[in-house]
């Protein structure tokens, strides 16, 4: 049972659901945040307490903290695998072609764990009762906090970055499912291109907005 | 042409290991990167110094031994052929071209290019054969199949196991060779019976060694000498699951 759980393909299939899983969550974020841009805060305030709150929502809520930490644990469990099997380096370099951003997975998958971290902080937490602060009223959290040049700063290149993550990702991700197809592999090629580029751009729209015009 | 050569040199699997540096004058652009090693070990015997050892066979691209990191490429930064089918006229005179051997844990080096793959052999053991009985060769269209299959199946049964694709991967990942010797049976209906059993058995042993995990960064698929697809990847993904 073991072997199966953690043989290498196994945990590149529960990386790729997750991956999947949370690839299904961005969007969903992103237009609440979008919320954001209205100059009353009822409806933002509204739509986030309702994803406080919902009995269905605090089920995917828990799922969703769960697929986050496996990924996460998977992803640097990987990693050392995969540089314990190369002990020694080329002096030559490595000159073959490749994924571009398939190279820096384990870095930019890091960045975006540190922006989580600072979210969980100025959000989550507040939420659950962690750290002070008005769960009612994240709409004024928001708006102060886009209001720091380094909040936005370090909000537009971690979005930066989770782009570049995205941009392997989503292509990645069918082909370690299994999930190859003459026709389709190229629409989902571009489907993946279209979702990395948008999905932080709708994300940094939102903080430079808030930050350059409010 | 000449040319300044930078070689790996490591005495035995135990021993440090460091570059050397040679020079090569009058290099024939007609010679194979082989033959031309060749004429650096007469040079070297002549000196009475140690040649630098190289695995060979074939010298036809068919057994996969001749393995060696070219500048930066495993088999040499021309696609599709094997370090002895690559002719020395992609080298331009004063170059310097940096030798190394394979690099990878499973791999570990014997002596100067040098490594021992005989990890790939573990695997194939494992499970990369389709039990018959021995004897005369049956009927050919006895059991039919598929034309677009078995054409799939031959073109992933052409790998040679050379180990170029573990070089090239940035994980040392053995997916490429091990999806080529799953894919060639798994298209066809001899291959089906033992499938499940095959695909485990080689996953398990293919982790056991040491290999790293795949990230679908397809340096192998590009450095290749048998142009073995990534598509194969994903098959072996899916037969692995199936499997279970
Ligand atoms: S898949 Fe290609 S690179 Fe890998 S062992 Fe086979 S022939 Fe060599
Ligand atoms: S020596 Fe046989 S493939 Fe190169």
């Amino acid at each position: 049972m073991n072997k199966i759980l953690f043989s290498s393909l196994s945990k590149k299939f529960v990386m790729a659901l997750a991956g999947l899983f949370l690839l299904l969550f961005l969007p969903l974020h992103l237009v609440i945040n979008l919320m954001l841009l209205k100059s009353d805060p009822v409806p933002f305030n509204r739509a986030a307490h309702f994803m406080a709150t919902f009995p269905v929502i605090k089920i995917i809520e828990i799922v969703l903290l769960f697929t986050i930490l496996v990924h996460i644990t998977w992803g640097i469990f990987l990693q050392i695998q995969n540089w314990l099997a190369r002990p020694i380096g080329y002096a030559g370099g490595n000159k073959s072609e490749t994924s571009f951003f398939s190279r820096f997975m384990i870095w930019t998958g890091a960045s975006v764990l540190t922006f989580l971290v600072l979210h969980f902080f100025n959000f989550y937490f507040i939420k659950l009762g962690f750290v002070p602060g008005n769960p009612e009223d994240f709409y004024s959290v928001a708006h102060r906090l886009f209001k720091i040049p380094a909040y936005n700063y370090i909000y537009l290149i971690c979005f930066a970055l989770l782009g570049l993550h995205l941009f392997h990702a989503f292509s990645s991700a069918f082909q370690t499912l299994g999930l190859n197809h003459r026709k389709w592999t190229p629409v989902v090629n571009v489907v993946a291109w279209i979702y990395a580029i948008a999905i932080p751009a709708g994300f940094a729209f939102i903080s430079l907005t808030l930050w350059l015009f409010r | 042409m000449n040319l300044t050569l930078k070689i790996w040199r490591q005495k035995n699997a135990g021993a440090k290991g460091n570059f050397a540096t040679y020079r090569m004058e009058d290099v024939s652009p007609k010679m194979s990167f082989l033959e031309m090693l060749d004429a650096l070990n007469k040079k070297l015997v002549e000196e009475d110094k140690d040649p630098v050892a190289f695995d060979h066979d074939c010298r036809e691209g068919i057994c996969g031994s001749c393995g060696m990191y070219i500048n930066g490429h495993p088999h040499g930064p021309v696609p599709a052929v094997t370090t002895c089918l690559l002719s020395m006229r992609y080298f331009s005179d004063g170059d310097t071209i940096c030798v190394e051997p394979w690099r990878a844990k499973p791999f570990p080096v014997i002596k100067d290019l040098i490594v021992d793959r005989s990890a790939f052999d573990k695997i194939q053991i494992a499970g990369g054969y389709i039990s018959v009985n021995a004897g005369a060769a049956p009927e050919a269209n006895s059991i039919p199949a598929q034309k677009k299959n078995s054409d799939t199946a031959f073109d992933s049964s052409i790998c040679i196991g050379c180990g170029a694709c573990v070089a090239a991967c940035k994980n040392a990942s053995a997916m490429l060779f091990v999806s080529a010797k799953i894919s060639q049976f798994a298209l066809l209906p001899q291959g089906r019976i033992e499938a499940k059993d095959r695909v485990r058995a080689m996953v398990e042993m293919m982790d056991e060694l040491g290999f790293g995990n795949c990230s679908n960064t397809g340096a192998c698929e590009a450095e290749c000498p048998k142009e073995i697809k990534l598509t194969n990847i994903a098959r072996l993904n899916r037969e692995y699951y199936k499997a279970y």
